[in-house]
């Protein structure tokens, strides 16, 4: 029997694939690597592209589109954390920004979601002074 | 009788209360569900991550990210996680009280801190204490997308890698089963170090393209799963909540419904009793 590598393919939102491989290829940003059973350890990043499995026996090819991620090789395990989000330094840094202004938006406008979530907390405590008072009143009375 | 008019009044409206209770936890019921299946979805990744970090931890990189080095704390960051909406028992609250305590340590030690709010009550509880909001995110839905928590994150560890903050934790409800959701605070970065493991022998990683940026890029991205965990664990926390609260809601609604009828019950009774003494009077005047 041929010697076989386990592949895992996982990403943040859930499980792509689970097995054992003759080979893998999968398209790292230096160039496509090929990862055969006892491969040194290495660590890299993947580019959008397609990773292949070879499955035991070498009979089918499986096909697994990523749009980014990490690549972990162990001697006997390959690690496969794929991007469900596109990637990008300046998409992230939108990203970013985009995030620190809705809270700077918040803090000085203090308008609409904001004045509702305070409403709401005062609406609470308000309901919580009735609720005694009347609980106060129906004791006198009892 | 006077008052069983409104009695009846008073029992049509806690029925029609009841009415939306019992909708809203069958809808959290099913809501719940789904929001598991998808913890359990999240957690090969966060698994495999694990296993990474922990291979990178026996690594030795001739590269140390900052996010593995410690350093003195001036000023803390938080990431808060909660939900957007209400109606689901004490869930938000508890997690708040929990994070004040932790908070009244940080200010007696001099320490100051930044909020980054996920979830709208969290952005309301701490925009009203007065904290700094440096980033947040509301309306991540039911499935919630790490690409909607990328930006949020990162201005937070950008605050890190710049060293305006020194230290980050993560506070949000860590599900433990359907009735108990336990509130947590967790250190994200430094990264803390697993005390059990013990270096056997000297190994690194080949890096490609080189170290710096491939751990860059990892750890960012380990940070960012735990940050999306700890959301989706919040969700399928906020769902249990709020499926037990509104039982309880529906359960005392039935309990009042009881009460009141056999109230009416008594109040009709002796309007009818009265009655016929008054009738049994009159003829008997006659």
């Amino acid at each position: 029997m041929a010697m076989t590598i386990h592949v895992d393919i996982v990403s943040a939102e859930g499980e792509i694939f689970t097995g054992m491989a003759e080979m893998v290829y999968a398209p790292a940003v230096m160039g496509e690597v090929g990862i055969a059973p006892r491969h040194t350890p290495l660590v890299t990043q993947l580019k959008p592209g397609e990773v292949r499995v070879e499955t035991e026996g070498g009979k089918e090819m499986l096909h697994f589109y990523v749009s980014g991620g990490i690549l972990e090789i162990q001697p006997h395990v390959v690690t496969v954390l794929a991007d469900t989000a596109i990637r990008a330094a300046d998409l992230d840094e939108a990203a970013a920004q985009e995030a620190k202004r809705r809270a700077e938006d918040a803090m000085a406008n203090r308008t609409s979601e904001f004045e509702y979530a305070k409403a709401q907390a005062e609406l609470v405590e308000a309901a919580a002074q009735l609720r005694a008072i009347e609980r106060i009143r129906k004791g006198k009375r009892g | 009788m006077a008052g069983a008019k409104e009695i009846r009044t008073k029992i049509g409206s806690i029925k029609n209360t009841s009415k939306i209770t019992k909708a809203m936890e069958m809808v959290a019921a099913s809501k719940m569900r789904k929001a598991q299946n998808r913890m359990a979805a999240t957690r090969p990744y966060a698994e495999k991550m694990r296993n990474v970090i922990g291979h990178l931890f026996h690594a030795h990189p001739e590269y140390k990210h900052t996010f593995m080095i410690e350093r003195e704390v001036k000023r803390v960051g938080y990431i808060i996680v909660s939900s957007d909406r209400g109606l689901c028992g004490g869930l938000n609250n508890n997690l708040f009280r929990k994070l004040i305590k932790v908070l009244r340590v940080h200010r007696d030690e001099g320490v100051e801190v930044d909020f980054c709010a996920i979830g709208n009550k969290a952005l309301g509880f701490f925009g009203r204490v007065g904290g700094k909001i440096v980033s947040q995110a509301t309306h991540l839905g039911d499935a919630p997308h790490i690409e909607d928590l990328i930006g949020t994150v990162k201005v937070m560890l950008d605050a890190y890698t710049e060293g305006t903050i020194d230290e980050i934790y993560i506070a949000y409800n860590d599900f433990v089963n359907t009735m108990t959701q336990k509130p947590t605070i967790e250190q994200l970065v430094p990264i803390p170090p697993k005390p059990d493991e013990e270096l056997k022998h000297h190994w690194d990683y080949i890096y490609e393209p080189d170290s710096k940026e491939v751990l860059d890029n990892l750890l960012g991205r380990y940070i960012e799963s735990l940050v999306y965990q700890a959301v989706v664990e919040n969700g399928a926390c906020e769902q249990s909540a709020r499926m037990v609260a509104m039982k309880s809601a529906s359960d005392n609604a039935n309990s009042l419904i009881d009460e009141l009828q056999l109230i009416y019950n008594k109040a009709r009774q002796a309007a009818i009793t009265q009655e016929i003494s008054e009738i049994v009077g009159g003829a008997a005047a006659v």
